[in-house]
Formats: structure tokens, sequence, C-alpha cells
């Protein structure tokens, strides 16, 4: 089995589909000849043309835009914006019509869009290139919210996030892209939208992250024993049951993000939480999170991510509460 | 009933200095030999600039950086024009117009290092930060035309842009709420003929951009933006217009972009040697040169001492970026609000 990186995993995931269903199709900015500014679409313009990996016009509203038309009409558009905080311009296109149209339209259009977009800080790159905006996301209903971890999960969640027949939006977390390797088998396998993973188990604490935060969790937690990681994977609709079978057997919950912690997805995993397993929590719910200011430029972004640090301070705070 | 037209168009474009350094006489601008002279250092520390910023991005001094080789006299010659009161939208690749205004030139190397505080403008610059989103920021520039026109002042306002951001939608509402409320904002558009990977012809199917205009029921024209006097004289003439309340004016500045995108791209993946090397021939730098040594205002020594005190222009530069103390965590939370939220102040006790 060959060793992919994230990049490669998400562009094999690509290629097999396109290669599936001719109704899949690309598009976005710099995707075609140059692959993408990450190289993810690399090859596919060769491979499929410039009437299956698009090069568009520079303009996210657009890009989105016509995804929904073209989505309507039949194709399963994959597109891709070229960093997260770059969708704000195409919100519109978003909230008010893939999110919705299958309402408005009382089931007669659906809009089976995949949105790909880089996400997430440590990079040390240039303004709005490193924003956490998915619970804005997550709180529009109709869309869904993805965010693969490995280059493993990413390929199976890709594909599923293409078949699915609601439009997901499929957060890459731009540190992830190169940092790891692993195991990526070629050939069909899915991953179901809406289902966590327990990638660590324990009975003192359960630790709760998505993206790169999972991998600032799995440091934190070397050297405890005893402690439970969960891996969300799908922050919309998000895998309730994994989450309160956990919080039931250890009755400590910690969850780190990196998005501010004002209205962080945290809230609604919190929230929940405290609906649904109050009675079993020995401990407060803790939240481990960016803070709340614009995502600072490089020379102040290792303050603002939480670090190992934090997360054992919590993981700490929590145990002697 | 026979058809009539009811509209036409013509695009102008201007070009008085040609590669040879020849100028067409009847054309050029009123230049006194010193504005030449300024305009020729101005530009060379604005390549000089460039290039120690692509050297520190190559020794991890500098974050992602987007050069401005090649755009030099599009940036000097329209900046050129601009006087204090005026106020300027720029995008991100603009360095020789924030030098050619006076910015401290260390701020602009601190912005890139990543650090937020080379984003303040000085109190007697009325520059907006850098743009990221593309295109954005022209909305702003025509809203503060607005209200230079409320308060009647007699200012004109400058937004900068590229080919690419011509795509995007905001381009559109600013160019339309410019053309309704007759708003005095110039509009000036680097066409460098790529937007990242993306050539010119894949933005829009029209044959200029400088047309785009007329669909808004203003001027626009098309200028040789490596020929530094017509920058200057279209840029002139259209801050004029603007300033005697005549309303906007788009002004398209050919031009190339030498370099990559940014340190992060490769344009090798997507365009031609030759065409980078055509557009060699063209560089704004050297016909400036050759008509000032025609004119007897370029000599050897000349050049060596400008660029000597380029060099230690950037050197200080450089020094003076690289010397300040690390911005504190707290700077994160103090621009937030004018003051902090509890929860704010609560976070900042991190640290
Ligand atoms: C809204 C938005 N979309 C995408 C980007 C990423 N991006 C940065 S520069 C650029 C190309 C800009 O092209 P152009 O307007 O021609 O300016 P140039 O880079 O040539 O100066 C792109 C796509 C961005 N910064 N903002
Ligand atoms: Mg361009």
């Amino acid at each position: 089995m060959p060793q992919l990186n994230m990049v490669q995993a998400i562009n094999l995931a690509l290629k097999e589909e396109m290669m599936r269903d001719p109704d899949v199709v690309i598009l976005g900015e710099d995707v075609g000849k140059n692959g993408g500014v990450f190289r993810v679409t690399e090859g596919l313009w060769e491979q499929f043309g410039s009437e299956r990996v698009i090069d568009t016009p520079l303009a996210e509203s657009g890009i989105l835009g016509i995804s929904i038309g073209m989505a309507a009409y039949g194709l399963k558009p994959v597109a891709e914006i070229q960093f997260v905080g770059f969708t704000y311009p195409a919100l519109d296109q978003i909230f008010s019509h893939a999110s919705r149209i299958r309402s408005r339209s009382r089931g007669r259009y659906t809009c089976p869009l995949v949105i790909r977009t880089p996400y997430g800080g440590g990079i040390k790159a240039p303004e709005l290139h490193e924003e956490s905006p998915e619970a804005l996301f997550c709180h529009m209903p109709g869309i869904k919210v993805v965010v693969p971890s490995t280059p493993y999960y990413a390929k199976g969640l890709l594909i599923s996030s293409i078949r699915d027949p609601d439009p997901v939006l499929f957060l890459e977390a731009t540190r992830l892209y190169r940092l790891i390797k692993e195991e990526v088998p070629e050939g069909d396998y899915t991953f179901p939208l809406g289902k966590a993973r327990i990638v660590r188990e324990g009975k003192n604490i359960t630790l709760v992250a998505w993206g790169s935060m999972l991998h600032k969790v799995l440091q934190a937690v070397e050297g405890y024993d005893d402690v439970e990681v969960i891996d969300l994977m799908t922050l919309h609709p998000f895998d309730e049951e994994t989450l309160f079978k956990s919080a039931r057997k250890t009755g400590r919950v910690i969850i780190v993000h990196e998005a501010p912690k004002t209205c962080g997805f945290g809230a609604e995993l919190s929230a929940t939480l405290a609906e649904e397993a109050m009675l079993y929590l020995k401990a407060p719910i803790l939240r481990v999170t960016g803070y709340d200011v614009v995502m600072p430029l490089p020379k102040l972004e290792d303050f603002y991510l939480p670090t190992v640090e934090r997360i054992r301070k919590a993981m700490e705070d929590i145990i002697k509460y | 009933m026979p058809e009539k037209i009811l509209e036409s168009f013509e695009i102008r474009r201007l070009e008085i200095l040609d590669p040879k350094g020849e100028v067409d006489e009847s054309l050029m601008p009123s230049l006194s030999a010193d504005e030449i002279k300024k305009m020729y250092e101005l530009l060379i520390l604005s390549r000089t600039f460039d290039q120690r910023a692509i050297d520190l991005q190559r020794e991890g001094r500098l974050g992602t950086y987007a050069s401005i080789l090649g755009q030099e006299a599009t940036q000097v010659g329209s900046a050129f024009t601009i006087k204090k009161s005026d106020w300027i939208f720029p995008s991100f690749r603009e360095m020789g117009v924030y030098m050619t205004l006076g910015y401290p030139i260390h701020q602009l190397y601190q912005y890139w290092a990543g650090d937020e505080r080379g984003l303040k403008a000085p109190k007697d610059l009325n520059i907006f930060p850098i743009c990221v989103p593309i295109g954005t920021q022209m909305l702003h520039a025509a809203g503060a035309a607005m209200a230079a026109k409320y308060k009647r002042d007699p200012i004109a306002v400058i937004t900068y842009f590229g080919d690419g951001a011509t795509s995007e939608g905001d381009f559109h509402e600013a160019f339309n709420m410019a053309g309704v409320f007759k708003l005095p904002v110039v509009f000036i558009c680097q066409n460098n003929h790529w937007a990242i990977s993306l050539p010119r012809e894949r933005q829009t199917a029209a044959k200029t951009l400088a047309q785009k205009a007329y669909a808004y029921g203003f001027e626009g024209i098309q200028l040789d933006g490596n020929d530094i006097f017509a920058v200057y004289k279209g840029t002139k003439d259209a801050i004029e217009k603007a300033r005697r309340g005549e309303g906007p004016v788009f002004i398209e500045c050919v031009t190339y972009r030498m370099s990559s995108h940014t340190t992060a791209d490769d344009a090798t993946r997507y365009r031609s040697k030759e065409e980078v090397e055509m557009w060699k021939l063209k560089d704004p730098i050297l016909r400036l040169k050759l008509f000032m040594e025609r004119k007897g205002l370029w000599t050897e020594p000349y050049q060596k001492e400008i660029e000597e005190r380029s060099r230690q222009i950037i050197d200080e530069a450089v020094k003076v970026a690289e010397s300040v103390e690390p911005p504190h965590p707290e700077d994160m939370f103090t621009y937030t609000y004018a003051k902090p939220t509890f929860r704010q102040l609560k976070q900042m006790e991190d640290f």
C-alpha cells in the first residue's frame, strides 16, 4: 500500500471518483494547469481535460454560484476555494442557496456539491490564510461540515462527501497537508459522514478535537494513561452517540479547537453534553481554544493557537476538580 | 424602423516613453530634471527593496512575499502624483506606491515578516492597510470618495488592484457606485498579465480591461504601465478630474509580473520563458535610464551613487525592522475593540 500525505490522498480520492463518475467535475482558482496552490489537484487537468478540471476567473461567489447551478442540473461539482478565508465573498451563495435549495424547492432541486478548502493556522501564512470559521457553517442548516485529520481518513471522507446528496464543506487542515504520511489504500472505501472515531481509549478524561488540533491533543496526552481521544471528523451533523458514550464513561470532557472560544464549535458540543450527560459529569466541561481575537499574523500565531501545555493544564485542572 | 446606434466607445491607449528611451514630445508631461531624477531614484529604491525582500524570505527572515519586479513604473509613476490629502486603498502588491508616498520602509519589512504593527500608517498618510481579500478594497475607496464629496473636500481617492481582481463581484459594485454617484475616485488596475497561474485572457473575454468603465458610465483608459511618463500623465489627469468633481476614471496600466506570484509560487509551471524574456526587453527602469542618458541626466557615477544610497536606506530599514522588540502576545487583543471585552480581559491573563 502506498504511503501518502494528505495532499496525495485527497488527490487520489478525486482522481478515483472522477474515473468512476463522469458527473464529477472540479472547479476553482488555479486548480487546472497549476494543480492548485497546494497541488491537491495536480495531474487531474492533464488526465481529465479542461472541461472537467476548470480554471475559473478569480471570483469565489462566482465559483460557488455556478457550482450550485451545475449541481442542480445533475453534475457533482467539487469546488476548491483557495483558502477558507476566501469563502467569505461567497457566503451569500453558500448560506442563501447551497444550504437551502432543497428546502426552498421542496426537494425538486438539490445541491450535491463539495466545497474543498484549506483551513487553520500554524503555517506562518498571510492574513486570512489561517482562519478556522467552521462554526459559522455548522450553524447554517442544510450544509454538512467535514474535517479529516489524516490522509487515510481524508480519502474515505472525501469520497463519501462527493457521493453525499447534500452540500458538504470539506475543510483540509493546511498544517497537515504534508505533515504526516500513512498507508492509503487505492480503490474505493468510504467513511460515513456523521461518525466520529475513537483514536485512543481511556477511562479518565475524554478529549475531543478535529483536524489539525487532533494531533496537538495526541501530543499532549502522550505519557498519560487512560485518556480517551475522539476525532470528531464530521462536525455537522456530529456523532452524539460516540460523544455521550465517552462522556458517560469518563465523566470529564475537554474540547480543543483553534477557532476563537466565543461561539466556537466547542460551545455546541459543551451545551449538548450539558443537556444529555450532565449527571455523569465529574467536572465542568473545559474548552481549550483560540482567543477571541482576529487570527494574528505569524509573529503571534504560536501564542494564539492552543498548545500542548494549555491542553495539559486543562487535563490537570479537570482531574483536580 | 431602422436600428440605431445608441452608444459606441473608443479605448485610448497612452504611450509616451518607448523601450528605447525615446519620448513623444507632444504628450510629454511637464516634469523638471529634478523630478525625473527623483522618479528614477524611487524606481531603483523600489527594486532594491524588492530584491532584498526576496533574499530575506529565502533566508527565512520574511514570510511569503509578493514581488513587484517589473511593475515599478506603474507604482512610482502613479503615486508620484498623489498628494498627502488624498486617500489610498491599496491591494497587496504595491510596495513601490508605499515607498513613493514615504511610508516607513522598515514597517513594510515588519509586515511581510508577520508583524501586524507594520500596517499602522503614519499620521500624515491616508493609506489603508494592505488588502488581502482580492478586490474588496475598491468599495472602501468608493465610500471614502463619497464621504469626501459630502464634506466638499477637494481630494481624490485612489485604489489599486490587479487584473484578476476585475473578476470579483466587488469590482462591479464599486465601479457601479462610483459611476452612479460620480465619485472622486481613480481606479488603477495593474494589469500584470497574470493572476497566479491564470493569464489575463482567462479573466475576461473583453479585449481590454479599460473598456469596462464605459458600461458604468465613466471613462476608462489603457496605458503602457512600464512607461513612467504615461503612468504619471494618465494618473495626474485622472486625479485632477476627480478633484474637480468630474467623476471617476479607470486606468488600466499594462505591465508584467516578472516574478512568480509570490515566493510560494513557481511560475515556470504555467508560463513560458519566452514570454518573460520578451517582457524583460520592456523593462520600465531601463527605458527611463536610456531617456535620461540622452538628456544628460544619467551617468555611471550617478547610477553608482543612487544604488549605494538605496542600499543604505534598505540596510537601515531592515536593521530597524529586525531590531524592534517582538510584539507582546497581548498585542493581539489590543485592537479588537476600542475597549477589551470582559472575556478578553480574562483571556489576557494567560500572558
Ligand atoms: C478573495 C480572494 N480570493 C483568492 C485570493 C488568493 N489570491 C491572492 S492573489 C491572487 C491573484 C490576484 O491576481 P491579480 O488581481 O491579477 O493581482 P496580482 O497578484 O497579479 O498582483 C489570488 C487568487 C485572495 N487573496 N482573495
Ligand atoms: Mg495580475
